[in-house]
């Protein structure tokens, strides 16, 4: 075991946990931030997107000793309100079937269009391929991440 | 307006019985973490008033509706309580749902599964809501003394024009309770209503894009540990021994010990098909502590029964097609003597692997069980069968079990079996603590309850002038005989033999997004495009032709054919008009149409042009399920069920080797992505004002044809063998 300040959604957070436990174990495990989510752990599906530095990176594979005191993002600190313009757009198109996996691929969109405000259909596929929705929803994210593009 | 007795589901309709199990999920401290908006906080009501187990009427006229049944992403979380709604004549902007926890006396049917939830919950859910709106009214015509026939509601507001009165449903709420329960209500007429068939977002909609928690794996309370379980390695196989000591002692572990979740002689349900009898357990303060001992920890298995590979089923399943069966499950005319006189025949054999369902939330069940009582919370489509066994196998009385239903991160099926909800409550028992129990992805692929595999050869006849005079199908699957003999085409062809065989394998297999369906429409749509063509005839025309005969001149009981043809010609000719079918748009395109659960979806699917699998580029669907409560969603769930079908016939397969499964997390099992989706689908329902059925699974078999014909399309080959990626036949000709 071992103690490590985190830098977490712009707090300083504490925890004293194995050097190899993932970020995805610590988020969820033992800071109750419960909106990444566990889906493979092999960094294959997509649902456990943070952002490390402003880049979408798989938490299931980040482990906590490699961090130091980079920057990390999660779902929940991705707006104070929910208004984030990629948020914002979900809610208007309606995305989430059983909704597991939106989070995921919210934060991989949301760090997307930071490097690449006016992407084409191409590119956002290309972006998005790393995250799985098992209930078909990509046409609508496509669309989501279009909108939230424009404003 | 239709006058209903209040008869059906009438015990959910006696006051104050249901919220006070209401105020029981409320107690559940992760849900108080589920806020709301500021904007519902500040209009919370001081005091509820409960006018039956359905809804609550706040004194500030604020209401909450019970959504009954479980959430598992067909949005019935927004869509059932839309319905109460509706009758109960309130905005729907004043509404707050609250997922229902499991309560028989009250709600009929809390299950998710087979497309039924709005179909069966249809009647029960408008009478909640049109007797609370009649008993409102009841309350307020004795207060202003006038006749309640009189009260006119609107958006929550009763008005009698006559004196003048209004008042909103908070005002009369608390009085309202004390009004007898009608004995007759009124519902509204279709084509009346002002919620049902309008657009309304996902309630939990703010909720997933920040974060909240509100699934399984979400749940964390105070002195909770982690359980996770080791299964056999290979199916056939079982537990023989192991040294638990070493792990024992790993940093975090609380125990680690085998256990028998179905012992000899309890009481099983349905729900627990899939179940392993014995497994072991390692339990731990973490996730992570109890992965790292699961991998450290050796467990010596046996061989129980045979060790089957695929190759094993694809040789059964063949053989078994080669078998006439002793008793055909329907046979009309003589379909030998019409083969003997055919002028033409066609004879293809259709096949499809096992599948695994995925959830992209893992099985997990949160229990805690001490000797008083169990309280049970997660996701479960079938908590009333589960709940059953749970109280078998903890030797206690049903009643002091408690099972509480969470949000659901996919089900396909595979949550209508709840062996891991037994299996955290022996182990919560055991450990006499609160425990999540949590399967890792490779627990959850290479458990079982798959989709089956399955084998299907048909031979059809057809005269002279193209008519088609006979049809055979005999199909085969793995724990499961695979056909519908009451379907299409049976009642529309003179001769028809229907014959079914099943191969009992190991492999444990449940059912999987739209069973049997899911293959066999695949199967049949794709086969019946070739004989459209060995009879020189247009595919979407052909099917028509024999619409036409089923409707016009039905060969057998009409009564005996399980769908209406006239409906299923309907969405056939939607199709053709949106897709402007039989114009020549220079890309390859397939047809299909196919109705089960019942809802009938034809589509036409179209391709871009290159690659080995060409990508498809538009979907064109038309489905017929009645009265549309959602469209928004209706269409996410249309969609999604066509992405779904494309995408499992396209890439996916479980494999076995030695009963051991080949794939057993995302890198091995292929999923569809998003480069791969269809980039345009629209979606068109028929306006017919019959009540509604579901549509969580009807748009999923067609898809998986109206590829596989375009594709013979675009590449001149048949695809005969599911997944499609890996079928390369010699080119035809």
């Amino acid at each position: 075991m071992a103690t490590y300040t985190l830098n977490i959604n712009g707090t300083k957070q504490e925890v004293d946990v194995d050097p190899s436990t993932p970020m995805l174990w610590v988020l969820r495990d033992h800071l109750n931030l419960v909106g990444t989510k566990y889906g493979c752990g092999i960094a294959q599906c997509g649902a456990c997107t943070i952002h490390l530095n402003g880049t979408a990176t798989r938490a299931c594979m980040l482990t906590v000793s490699s961090v130091g005191d980079q920057e990390i993002t999660t779902i929940e600190g991705l707006s104070e309100e929910g208004d984030h313009p990629v948020q914002k757009a979900w809610l208007e198109v309606d995305v989430p079937q059983c909704g597991y996996c939106q989070a995921g691929q919210i934060m991989t969109a949301s760090a997307f269009l930071e490097k690449n405000p006016n992407p084409t259909d191409e590119e956002i596929e290309m972006a998005m391929n790393g995250n799985i929705c098992r209930c078909g929803t990509y046409t609508r994210i496509k669309k989501a991440v279009k909108l939230a593009a424009k404003s | 307006m239709t006058l209903v007795k209040t008869k059906i589901g009438r015990r959910a309709f006696i006051r104050n019985t249901g919220l006070a199990s209401g105020g029981l999920v409320i107690g559940f401290s992760w849900l108080a973490s589920c806020k709301m908006t500021p904007e519902q906080v500040n209009n919370l009501p001081k005091e509820w008033f409960d006018l039956n187990g359905f809804l609550k009427v706040g004194d500030n006229g604020m209401v909450t509706i019970m959504s009954p049944n479980p959430e598992i992403g067909q949005n019935v979380k927004t869509s059932m309580p839309m319905i109460v709604a509706e009758e109960l004549d309130i905005a729907w902007k004043d509404v707050i749902v609250e997922q229902a926890p499991l309560n028989t006396d009250i709600f009929t049917r809390q299950l998710a599964g087979g497309s039924q939830s709005i179909r069966q919950g249809w009647e029960s859910l408008r009478m909640a809501g049109a007797t609370a709106k009649q008993m409102l009214k009841e309350a307020a015509a004795q207060a202003w003394n006038v006749s309640a026939d009189e009260i006119t509601t609107k958006d929550g507001v009763l008005t009698h024009e006559a004196s003048g009165n209004s008042a909103g449903y908070g005002e009369m709420a608390s009085a309202a309770t004390s009004i007898e329960v009608p004995e007759e209500v009124q519902l509204k007429e279709n084509g009346t209503f002002s919620i049902i068939g309008t657009d309304k977002k996902n309630v939990d909609g703010p909720k997933l894009v920040t974060g909240k928690p509100l699934f399984g794996l979400d749940v964390y309370k105070e002195g909770m540990l982690t359980a996770m379980i080791v299964h056999p390695p290979a199916f056939g196989m079982k537990y023989k021994g192991m040294n638990a000591d070493t792990v024992k002692s790993m940093p975090g572990i609380k125990d680690v010990f085998h256990f028998e979740v179905y012992p000899e002689g309890i009481e099983k349900q349905w729900s627990d098909q899939g179940g392993i009898a014995e497994l072991v357990a390692i339990v731990g303060n973490s996730t992570w502590e109890c992965m790292q001992a699961k991998k450290a920890l050796e467990v010596d298995w046996e061989q129980d029964s045979t060790a089957e590979s695929t190759a094993y089923h694809e040789e059964e399943l063949t053989a078994l097609l080669e078998k006439p069966t002793e008793t055909p499950a329907r046979k009309d005319g003589d379909v030998n003597a019409a083969f003997a006189k055919a002028a033409k025949i066609v004879e293809s054999t259709y096949s499809a692997p096992y599948l695994a369902h995925n959830t992209m939330e893992p099985m997990n069940f949160f229990a805690h069980v001490t000797p008083e009582k169990a309280e049970l919370l997660g996701p479960i489509q079938t908590p009333e069968f589960t709940e059953k066994t749970v109280a078998a196998r903890l030797g206690m009385p049903v009643e002091k079990i408690d099972i509480m239903m969470t949000r659901m991160g996919g089900g396909f099926g595979r949550r209508l079996y709840g062996p891991f909800v037994i299996e955290a409550a022996v182990i919560s028992q055991k450990m006499n603590a609160p425990v999540k129990l949590v399967y890792s992805r490779e627990d959850d692929m290479t458990q079982g309850t798959y989709r089956p595999s399955y084998k299907v050869k048909f031979k059809a006849g057809l005269d002279d002038e193209g008519n088609l005079i006979a049809w055979h199908v005999r199909g085969a699957g793995t724990n499961d005989d695979l056909i519908f003999e009451n379907r299409f085409p049976a009642g529309a062809v003179d001769n028809y033999l229907a014959e079914k065989h099943s191969l009992q394998t190991n492999v444990t297999t449940g059912a999987w997004r739209a069973p049997r369906s899911n293959f066999i429409a695949g199967a049949e749509q794709a086969f019946i495009d070739e004989v459209a063509e060995a009879a020189g005839k247009d595919p979407l025309d052909f099917r028509l032709e024999l619409f036409d005969r089923a409707i016009n001149n039905p060969v057998g009981d009409p009564e005996s054919n399980d769908y209406d043809p006239a409906r299923y010609a309907g969405v056939l000719k939607l199709v053709k008009e949106k897709a402007n079918w039989g114009t020549d748009t220079g890309k390859a395109r397939g047809v299909a149409a196919y109705y089960c659960h019942n809802s009938y979806v034809a589509q036409v699917i179209e391709l871009e042009d290159g690659g080995d699998i060409p990508r498809v580029d538009n979907i064109w669907c038309a489905v017929d399920c009645g009265i549309v409560i959602n469209p928004l969603a209706a269409k996410n769930q249309i969609e999604g069920g066509m992405i779904d079908g494309i995408g499992h016939s396209t890439y996916s397969a479980m494999t076995f080797k030695d009963g051991k499964p080949e794939q057993s997390n995302f890198d091995t099992y292929r999923l569809i992505r998003h480069s791969e989706a269809p980039k345009n689908i629209e979606v068109y329902f028929v306006d017919n004002g019959i009540d509604p059925t579901g549509l969580g699974e009807p748009s999923l078999p067609p898809a998986i044809a109206a590829l596989s014909n375009a594709l013979y399309k675009a590449t001149g080959r048949r695809y005969y063998k599911q997944p499609f990626i890996n079928d390369k036949p010699p080119l035809v000709g």
